[in-house]
């Protein structure tokens, strides 16, 4: 009994200490520099280890992506940064504050002052484009109806999209959308925006739209971005920082160009879109021959 | 804000509707139009057996209603049944001496006390008793009896 | 090497008896846990309440929805049930010679058990299984994280007055049964089989007892609103984000509610009118 509340409790107070203050952007940022600080983070998703032990951290006004291959939790990342998950072991500070042991109030407080984009803009569908951006304002600000309606004009004229007001979600295209959607996610003028997957899915057009609009906005409000991807050479065209990650580890971050001149042949792969290599093509199985010849109809 | 008006219209519509359906319920298809709820004065009856007489059963005179009943308990020293009833305050003249009956509303149906005025000058007021009661008819030993007196019939 | 065999086989043996055994106690905790996070969502939607006198305008939208739309389908099958009621009651009271008391056996036995269940179950089929669709595709499409992500509760701002309007809605659309259910039986046993209408209407009078009867029914009503619209919104909050996903919540909202209305029937049946 005793032996047993001293060894947790000694755990308890070796855990998060303990861990070194590596972070691949340590070297660059003083403290206070960094807007996102994960040290040691773990996560599982029931048998499954999404994140071993990782540690991350974001700098103030940097557009950071996060890339890797589909499956690979960059949106959980998202989910655990924006407290959305919990993780399991590890600590997540944004801004100071650590996201993981905040109560739902001052959670509430600090996502206040954070947007996300989500993969599917997440618009509400029974409310028309002006409404969506005004919901955030109408619901933490005590503004007079005219004082919306100016910030709203404002933010959609940011994302191009002032003479779409009367529409209803279902009438945009998938860019449109997500163009509205980062109205809204940047009407209270956020320290920070998450971007999950701004990219899927969009015609070569409004890809670049998109792209340019990030790096645009995120130097015009100074911003931080975060930025998860897979599409390497648009979000590398606006990154200043990457990081790559797989199998719940980091395998590698720098520089775009630092990136670029990386000789892990796991990283080559995935930077230069090669169909076999460290990854393989085929999912782990048996043998072939040995698999067609089993007998037996599962 | 049209649309948010003919909601507002028609919210206010339906509740105006189940309003008035529970105003029907009330006073149509149940007895809240009907009952005096606590009006009237009480008077008590003993019976030998009060048969299947149930409380809220009426109370009738000359087979008007005049009350109901409203408590039916054992009185365990007599052994017999305590039938209180609330009669109706317009109906302030019924003698003392008047006699309670327990029937029963054709072959099978509810049970109700009816009250058939004696001669007496003295009305009965709140907390009396009437004395002269006869009990509910229980069927079997009605049935009983017809056989008895038809077998003593047929013995002679 | 024989042994080993055999060993193998036994243990394979063994296995496959205790393998139901733990997919049953695997699913028994499935369900606890399920049951554990519909409770839980009931206290979160009960703690929203205040939100529903602040933005009335939310609540009035959803009394619409539940209720309003409801109406129609309400007051047409209670005056079928109710014409039916009489109906057959009318074949079995006139072999006893009883036709005068066909308005109590048609009032009573809607207010009392037809109205709120009937209407309880449709009230789940038409209303509970579209909040089920629609909280389970706010849920598929992100709407609801992405109102977590502008730190708004989603379950106070969305779920709460959904609850409420099937709360306020369901004991009036169960008077609103019973009254034109009974306006049918009138139809059909005076208008059509020629019962005396004094004693239609005064039977009826004499015999449906307000409190007991008219209230009890309404409020059996009251419960059955919570308790199919919490069903509904828990299975849709509850739902994997998936078309596939928000098709088996709606026709689970649908089958556990009518369910538990049945059940719960039995047991408020036996509070109310058992002595």
């Amino acid at each position: 009994m005793t032996a047993a509340a001293v060894g947790s409790g000694s755990a308890r107070g070796l855990c998060p200490m303990s861990v070194p203050a590596s972070g691949a952007c340590a070297a660059a940022a003083a403290e206070s520099e960094c807007l996102v600080r994960i040290r040691g983070l773990r996560f599982s998703h029931g048998p499954r280890v999404i994140f071993d032990d990782v540690d991350l951290d974001i700098r103030r006004g940097s557009v950071t992506a996060v890339m890797g291959p589909s499956g690979t939790g960059k949106t959980t990342l998202l989910k655990l940064i924006s407290g959305q998950l919990r993780p399991d072991a590890g600590t997540i500070e944004v801004d100071g504050e650590p996201v993981h042991a905040l109560r739902q109030s001052a959670l509430f407080e600090l996502r206040r002052r954070m947007g996300m984009l989500f993969q599917s803009g997440a618009l509400l569908t029974d409310l028309s484009v002006f409404d969506n951006v005004a919901y955030p304002l109408r619901e933490h600000l005590r503004l007079s109806p005219a004082m919306v309606r100016k910030l709203v004009l404002l933010k959609l004229e940011a994302v191009g999209l002032r003479g779409a007001r009367e529409l209803k979600p279902n009438e945009l295209s998938g860019g449109m959308a997500r163009r509205v959607a980062l109205a809204r996610a940047i009407a209270l003028d956020p320290m920070m925006i998450l971007y999950d997957e701004p990219f899927t899915g969009q015609d070569p057009i409004s890809m670049g739209v998109l792209v340019s609009l990030i790096r645009q906005l995120n130097d015009a409000s100074r911003l931080t971005s975060i930025v998860v991807s897979h599409d390497v050479r648009e979000t590398a065209s606006i990154a200043d920082y990457i990081y790559v990650i797989s199998n719940g580890r980091v395998m590698a971050a720098g520089t775009p160009a630092t990136i670029a001149a990386e000789r892990s042949e796991w990283v080559r792969q995935f930077m230069d879109g090669l169909p076999d290599g460290p990854v393989h093509f085929h999912y782990p199985a048996p043998d072939l021959a040995a698999d067609l010849l089993t007998r037996g109809v599962g | 804000m049209a649309k948010q008006r003919s909601i507002e219209i028609l919210v206010g519509a339906f509740m105006a509707a189940a309003l008035v359906a529970l105003f029907f319920l009330a006073m149509k298809v149940s007895n809240l139009g009907t009952s005096p709820a606590a009006d009237g004065y009480r008077v008590t009856a003993r019976f030998a057996n009060a048969g299947s007489l149930k409380v809220r059963a009426p109370v009738n005179m000359a087979g008007v209603r005049v009350g109901r009943v409203e408590d039916i308990r054992f009185d365990k020293k007599t052994y017999e049944a305590v039938v209180t009833m609330r009669i109706e305050n317009g109906v302030d003249t019924i003698p003392d001496d008047t006699f309670a009956n327990i029937f029963t509303a054709g072959l099978l149906g509810e049970q109700y006390v009816g009250l058939e005025p004696g001669g007496s000058e003295n009305f009965v007021r709140d907390g009396d008793e009437l004395t002269q009661t006869q009990s509910a008819l229980i069927l079997e030993q009605m049935i009983g009896q017809f056989l008895f007196s038809k077998a003593e019939e047929g013995g002679k | 090497m024989a042994f080993k065999t055999l060993r193998r086989g036994v243990r394979a043996m063994v296995n496959a008896m205790l393998d139901p055994v733990a997919e049953l106690g695997r699913a028994g905790l499935k369900a606890l846990a399920g049951l554990g996070r519909a409770h839980l969502l009931l206290l979160h939607l009960l703690a929203g309440s205040a939100e529903v006198v602040w933005r009335p305008r939310l609540l009035l939208a959803q009394v619409f929805n539940v209720g309003v739309l409801s109406v129609l389908i309400v007051a047409v099958s209670g005056l079928f049930v109710g014409m039916v009621l009489a109906l057959q009651g009318f074949y079995v009271l006139s072999q006893f010679g009883a036709e005068e008391s066909l308005g109590v056996m048609v009032a009573a036995s809607l207010v009392r058990e037809l109205g709120p269940v009937v209407t309880a179950l449709l009230v789940a089929g038409r209303a509970g299984s579209a909040l089920t669709a629609e909280i389970g595709l706010m849920k598929a499409t992100e709407q609801l994280a992405g109102l977590e992500m502008m730190a708004v509760d989603p379950v106070r701002r969305i779920l709460t007055p959904r609850f409420y309007g099937g709360l306020i809605s369901m004991p009036l659309l169960v008077a609103l049964f019973s009254a034109v259910g009974v306006l049918g039986g009138y139809f059909v046993g005076v208008g059509l089989l020629g019962v005396d209408d004094g004693a239609f209407w005064s039977q009826m009078q004499s015999k449906v007892d307000f409190r007991e009867d008219v209230v009890n029914g309404v409020i059996k009503g009251l419960v059955f609103g919570v308790v199919v619209t919490w069903i509904a919104l828990f299975q849709g909050y509850d739902s994997t984000p998936t078309s596939a996903g928000v098709s088996r919540a709606t026709t689970r909202a649908v089958v556990h509610a009518a369910l538990a209305v049945l059940a719960l029937d039995f047991v408020l049946t036996a509070l109310m009118f058992g002595n």
